[in-house]
């Protein structure tokens, strides 16, 4: 490994480890988004942080997506798939109820969040366990899972390197693939170092030397481990079976070492068939990673005896999924996959990280999904887009992601003088006449400014305009009467 | 067909004459009879990305009633033509969209024309604008025309497809994100070393020129206007 670093003169080193600072505590996990905003972009390392990985992955991305000479099928597809799944989405989940029971697998249902949990501990105390190993899971960090396990006397150790980091360093996940996205491996280093307690000492910010240090933190783990918790990816109907996609190798030891395995699954992860997944398998990592396939793929059914675990559990979870689907529009959202490639092309995630948005979705996804799974608590996430489309353009499952963004929109509220002010464009704009009277009024009003050319500053709330840019003024000589004297 | 009717939508109505005016003396310039219908004012975009579906709903009528009669419409925005193809089914069902073209299409897909005759004597940086890349599907056109102006000199922008930051009340509403976006446009705009920097859109441009006149870096110009300067 280089001892350079990109972009910075600073060495790879054991130097004296500042201490570690969780970003979410930094960020208002509550705040309205334009303020939690404003609070990450005043930290110049997490931006660069996020500049560099989004920006790499994004390139990585776009390579691989463009080796496929009908990625454009594929998506359509996938489109097509997950639409299908909306529709019977009742009937699907009992044949895969069904399917799994007959295989062996226990299935439960879970109206919410909490009745998951419940779930989920009980099946823990039942298998005389106090801890348990985890694969990287959405679902669970959405159900808050591991906060409940604690406050029931159970601890839940996270595997994944990403959400090990993030865990280590009681910090909240900040992307949805990589949830510690936001730290440097400088930042890395010093969390193992003061957090793990069997780190390695002298450990370097070399990532191998990471990986290392993680691994045998780890190992110890997974050979004491009685029950592991996962999500899925996939949950195919057809058969009963789960998937878990993986880059790491620690979800597979989790699926398999444990005698007890727990998998919460939200029902909007349900595939007809098995060759669906033909589809989702060539588009999901080149969509998430940027590789053309992923290093560890579990199928999992029901359970075998003398392999994997025996006492096999499938929480199924809707927690605002049904009242999701009744939105035609906003159903799509439901689609997703997670493979993050939203987030990654997005200039508004980019640029703030995904603590600002205050939710377990961050990005574009998370700006259509949150306000739709929690209604009422994430109102300002529809406008954190510049509806850029950027989004839609790489979405695997082709959600329209500025469609939805601007249908949640209508659902409001509105802000009284937003409302007001675009009431009277309305009505200025619907009649000609009195469209033509106000330009006039424009152009006498702006006079005083007319030889600068601009204006630098406005009063609020123009000021939010002017902070950064000057304004145009309107010209001495509009295109309609230009118009009248060569018609004349 | 050699009439069209031209719509110069509400910023340009406002702001900017020159972009019109351009797109008057080129299409005149092939041959077309233009024509300005005075009642026309704003396709509702603003309220529709707002979410006022309503009086979005109200300007989308009054839009069809001012131009429907047209086999054809040409606007110098690839915003506003994206509202009326893209939104104005789910509004009012209209189908006017597939007569209302942005100024490129029209003169490539129905003029049939990629030189139009102009010459441009300077260093030109192109900002392909999102809503006319990615909603309407511009592509490389814009580009196409101005590569065959004559003495142009087009140097590509860097990172050119990431948003300028403005998406209509976004620039407002996340002022502070929306500021961060155009410093990385206005960077890359100066890098280039261009005297202009064009796009297909003069909403977006009045906000990565307002950025621009304090950053200092290249001029903001309607690619139109650099087609209608005369050979
Ligand atoms: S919305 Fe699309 S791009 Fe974003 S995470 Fe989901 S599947 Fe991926």
């Amino acid at each position: 490994m280089s001892a350079r670093k990109r972009g910075t003169a600073v060495p790879t080193s054991a130097a004296p480890a500042s201490a570690v600072v969780p970003a979410a505590s930094l960020i208002p996990a509550d705040a309205p988004f334009p303020k939690a905003a404003k609070v990450a972009l005043g930290m110049p390392q997490l931006r660069k942080n996020l500049a560099h990985a989004t920006g790499t992955i994004r390139a990585k991305r776009a390579k691989v997506a463009g080796e496929l000479d009908d990625w454009e099928h594929l998506r359509d597809s996938a489109a097509a798939i997950k639409a299908d799944v909306q529709h019977r989405l009742p009937e699907l989940a009992i044949e895969f109820e069904r399917n799994a029971i007959a295989a062996g697998a226990t299935v439960h249902w879970a109206r919410d969040g909490a009745e998951a949990n419940r779930i989920a501990v009980r099946i823990v105390r039942e298998a005389g366990a106090e801890e348990v190993v985890k694969v990287k899971s959405m679902a669970t960090q959405e159900i808050e899972l591991n906060e409940y396990f604690e406050a029931q006397g159970l601890r839940a150790f996270e595997t994944d390197l990403a959400e090990l980091i993030v865990q280590l360093a009681e910090d909240r996940p900040s992307h949805i693939l990589v949830p510690a996205i936001h730290y440097n491996r400088t930042e890395i280093r010093d969390i193992f170092d003061q957090r793990m307690g069997d780190a390695p000492a002298g450990l370097t910010d070399d990532p191998a030397a990471l990986a290392e240090a993680a691994r045998l933190h780890l190992r110890r783990r997974f050979l004491s481990a009685k029950v592991a918790v996962s999500g899925a990816n996939f949950a195919v109907a057809e058969t009963g079976s789960l998937v878990v996609v993986e880059s790491e190798g620690n979800g597979r030891m989790c699926l398999t070492m444990p005698e007890t395995l727990i998998s919460i699954v939200g029902i909007e992860k349900l595939l007809p068939r098995f060759e669906d997944l033909e589809v989702f398998m060539q588009l999901l990592p080149r969509s998430s990673t940027g590789e053309r396939m992923n290093p560890y793929t579990s199928v999992w059914t029901g359970s075998r005896e003398g392999d994997g675990p025996r006492d096999v559990h499938v929480i199924l979870l809707d927690n605002g999924r049904t009242r999701v689907l009744e939105d035609e529009v906003g159903r799509q959202a439901l689609s997703c996959i997670r493979c993050s490639a939203c987030l990654n092309v997005c200039p508004v995630y980019e640029r703030t990280g995904g603590h600002a948005y205050g939710h377990v979705y961050p990005g574009p996804i998370g700006a259509i999904l949150a306000p739709q799974l929690e209604p009422g608590r994430h109102d300002d996430l529809p406008y954190a887009s510049s509806l850029c489309g950027a989004c839609y353009e790489v979405c695997p499952v082709k959600i329209d992601i500025p469609e939805v963004l601007v249908h949640l929109r209508q659902q409001g509220p509105h802000a009284a003088g937003e409302q007001a002010a675009m009431g009277a464009a309305k009505a200025v704009m619907a009649r000609p006449r009195l469209w033509r009277t106000a330009l006039r009024a424009a152009r006498l009003g702006s006079l005083p400014w007319r030889r600068k050319g601009f204006v630098r500053r406005l009063p609020w709330p123009g000021s939010r305009w002017t902070v950064s840019r000057d304004l145009p003024v309107p010209p001495k000589e509009d295109f309609r009467s230009w118009w009248k004297e060569r018609q004349r | 067909m050699k009439r069209v009717g031209l719509f110069i939508t509400c910023v340009n109505d406002a702001l900017y004459p020159e972009t019109p005016k351009a797109v008057v003396q080129i299409l005149e310039r092939l041959g077309y009879e233009v024509d300005f219908p005075a009642a026309q004012t704003c396709c509702g975009q603003m309220h529709a990305n707002s979410g006022y579906q309503e009086d979005a709903r109200t300007l989308a009528r009054s839009f069809e009633e001012v131009f429907g009669g047209y086999d054809a419409v040409v606007t110098p925005s690839g915003s506003c033509a994206a509202m009326v193809r893209d939104q104005y089914p789910h509004l009012t069902g209209s189908g006017l969209g597939a007569r209302v073209h942005e100024l490129s299409e029209f003169l490539l897909d129905v003029a049939g024309v990629e030189d139009v005759g102009a010459r441009f004597p300077h260093r030109v940086t192109y900002h392909p604008t999102c809503h006319g890349t990615r909603a309407l599907g511009l592509g490389d056109k814009p580009v196409r025309l101005l590569r065959a102006v004559r003495d142009i000199e087009l140097v590509e922008l860097p990172a050119a497809d990431q948003c300028c930051g403005f998406g209509g009340t976004f620039a407002l509403k996340n002022s502070e994100v929306s500021s961060a976006m155009l410093a990385d446009k206005c960077r890359n705009a100066a890098a280039t070393g261009a005297e202009y920097l064009a796009a297909a859109d003069n909403s977006c441009l009045t906000h990565i020129g307002g950025g621009l006149t304090r950053a200092g870096g290249p001029r903001p110009v309607h690619y139109a206007e650099i087609l209608a300067s005369a050979a």
